[in-house]
């Protein structure tokens, strides 16, 4: 289906925020500013915003260390979320997650994750939920060429299919798990979505770097979900702009290779391409957006900066309701 | 009031809070059994028969049967708990936390510190432990030392029917992840549990004998061992306080140290390993607390620094006997024979 102007406009503003975010932190990781491990998503944002422009907050996701696009993508306060990143008591978690447990339940967002490949089973009980709520939400994991490997992948696809819950496990292949290739760790390195097949499940592939590709796979992906209640697996073949961590030397790139993802496999570029060749939204409309976005980053990382640092007090609470 | 056996009063308690509770699931493996085979649905009526007749009175939706997938069952429960179920998983054998504990420790325990308070997970994982059938290294053992070390899970272990029946109702009510653990060897033990509806309070140690010589702190099958032991001193004149503790996170603390205050000698009787456990645990706590109060050194009697053998004199010598608690008693008394 052919999205409208302002829903081609939200779209793109999504995947421009998380662009932003993204390589504003890359920045600020440098100044020493913000402590501890950072993995960004720059490069793959068409995959968040393609899939997440469609859910509502009954729809649950779950996501993984790479989180913060799948969080925007979901609807969670940006500069809730950089303050969270600063380690600010203004912060999403109020500092006690840091990048990679940023959560917002109530968006349907069950937290980015710093283990590989815990999110799928977690996938499953949201999903168990859905089914019992009746409002045809389903839940969706998001896994990179990594979690693909880890058994409780393989436990959570099985169990969602003998369980017949509305699933989707979403693989975002970006080539890479930490620092290996998937050529080297991925047994079906061609297909990853044809593992879900093995377990009995609909799978479906297509191209992480184009929106509409993403959107409409997920259109269809959605619609077969919420008609039939059952499990389905989507593959996207997508790229990672930077390294495993912030602070990654990323001496397993090829020679150019990063010049190349760049200038051919960008989200944003082939999107802005392709909208205004087809005369859907003019390069003015997405200049405007650009500067709205950095104007919104700029805001949150200042905000960041001025937000009170966490109570030393407050380290004890939140472990329990009550205790 | 009926006399039942732990099994049935766990059973009963299940039983009771699905038809009061809507929103409360039950999932794991076998817990209906008997899926996909000839003999059907509840064939076989749970393992431990625990969760027998659940299924056939709240159907597929609320008591899930799993496939063997540990990680999967903790996760998946978790997720529903995150998203607005009650949940209760059940471990068929708590030896199996070795499959999931990156569900139960990553995940399950920290979800609500790392969100920032902004979560709740009202989860109990039900887990059958402990040694005592010949059940061997992978079947028998208690890990609850380990459990208890997490910041944000809770550790129940219920000693008897009653509080079997009574600490699970609070612990499904309970808004925060609870480990309950049932001990195997304690499923057949008999005792009254009333039909009506009633909640123990997790944290609160109970003083099952009374006593003015010597302390002895015990939990699960432990408790009824530390019994044992003291019924034989009291006939030789010694009279001692049994703390079952009922959780160990929350840590009664102050029943513990009370009680030592009063008689001076602590006797900690722990089915877990001997190394970074519960009894060293509660040895530190009663030094540093009430080191003025001891009349001697703290005795802790645990098992060896061994796996769970099989054979039936190997396990016995494995476990701590009610003998062995006496002559703990004893000697933290000076006295002879010990």
């Amino acid at each position: 289906m052919q999205l409208s102007r302002d829903a081609l406009k939200q779209a793109y503003r999504q995947m421009k925020v998380i662009r932003e975010f993204e390589e504003r932190l890359h920045l600020e990781i440098q100044t020493g500013e913000i402590a501890g491990f950072t993995h960004l998503y720059s490069g793959q944002e068409a995959v968040a915003v393609g899939i997440c422009e469609q859910l509502s907050d009954d729809d649950r996701i779950i996501s993984t260390h790479r989180g913060h696009g799948h969080c925007i993508a979901k609807g969670c306060d940006v500069k809730g979320m950089m303050a969270e990143i600063y380690g600010r008591a203004t912060g999403l978690c109020k500092g006690k997650g840091g990048s990679m447990h940023i959560a917002d339940i109530e968006k349907g967002m069950l937290g980015a994750n710093g283990i590989v490949g815990a999110g799928a089973p977690i996938a499953v009980g949201a999903a168990i939920s859905a089914k019992r709520q009746g409002r045809k939400g389903v839940s969706i994991a998001f896994s990179g060429d990594g979690a693909c490997n880890q058994g409780t992948t393989f436990e959570a696809m099985n169990m969602a299919v003998v369980l017949k819950v509305p699933c989707i496990f979403v693989f975002e292949n970006n080539h890479y798990s930490e620092h290996t290739g998937d050529a080297y760790a991925v047994a079906t390195a061609s297909s990853i979505a044809g593992r879900a097949e093995a377990f009995g499940m609909r799978a479906w592939h297509g191209n992480g770097c184009d929106f509409s590709e993403v959107h409409s796979v997920m259109e269809e992906v959605l619609a077969y979900v919420r008609e039939t209640g059952l499990p389905a697996a989507v593959e996207f073949d997508t790229e990672r702009f930077f390294g495993h961590f912030e602070g990654d030397a990323q001496k397993y790139r090829g020679p150019g290779e990063l010049d190349r993802i760049r200038s051919e496999r960008d989200c944003l570029a082939i999107f802005r391409e392709k909208v205004t060749a087809a005369k859907l939204l003019e390069g003015e409309d997405i200049d405007a957006i650009d500067a709205e976005v950095l104007a919104e980053i700029e805001e949150a990382v200042g905000h960041a900066r001025q937000s009170p640092r966490p109570d030393p007090a407050d380290a004890l609470t939140d472990v329990y309701i009550s205790y | 009031m009926a006399v039942m056996m732990m099994r049935e009063a766990i059973n009963l308690a299940l039983h009771q809070e699905m038809e009061r509770d809507p929103d409360l699931i039950v999932l794991g493996e076998d817990v209906v059994g008997g899926m996909g085979t000839a003999g059907g649905p509840e064939s076989v009526g749970g393992v431990w028969r625990t969760t027998t007749g659940l299924y056939a009175k709240y159907g597929a939706e609320r008591v899930i049967d799993t496939p063997i997938s540990e990680s999967a069952i903790i996760g998946a429960a978790a997720g529903a708990a995150l998203t607005g179920q009650r949940v209760v998983a059940e471990l068929m054998f708590a030896d199996f936390i070795g499959v999931c504990m990156d569900q139960i420790w990553n995940q399950v325990a920290k979800f609500r510190y790392m969100f920032g308070g902004r979560t709740r997970c009202p989860l109990v994982i039900r887990m059958i432990y402990g040694a005592g059938v010949n059940a061997a290294a992978q079947h028998s053992q208690s890990p609850h030392a380990m459990l208890t070390s997490m910041p944000g899970l809770k550790v129940v272990m219920p000693s008897n029917p009653y509080d079997a029946k009574g600490l699970l109702l609070a612990a499904i009510r309970d808004d925060d992840p609870v480990i309950f653990m049932e001990h195997k060897a304690l499923f057949g033990l008999r005792g009254e549990v009333p039909e009506e509806d009633y909640t123990i309070p997790i944290g609160h140690a109970q003083l099952v004998r009374e006593g003015d010589d010597a302390t002895i702190v015990a939990t699960g099958q432990m408790v009824g061992f530390a019994a044992r032991a003291a019924d034989a001193l009291a006939a030789q004149g010694i009279a001692c306080d049994v703390l079952d503790l009922r959780s160990t996170s929350p840590l009664d603390e102050e029943a513990i140290l009370d009680s030592v205050e009063q008689t001076g000698r602590l006797i900690v009787v722990d089915e877990g390993p001997p190394r970074c456990g519960l009894a060293g645990d509660i040895a530190g706590l009663v030094s540093s607390k009430a080191f003025m109060a001891l009349k001697a050194p703290i005795e802790m009697v645990t098992p060896p620094h061994t796996p769970v053998p099989f054979a039936r004199e190997l396990e016995r010598a494995y476990l701590p006997q009610p003998e062995q608690i006496e002559a703990a008693v004893r000697r933290a008394l000076g006295l002879q024979g010990a």
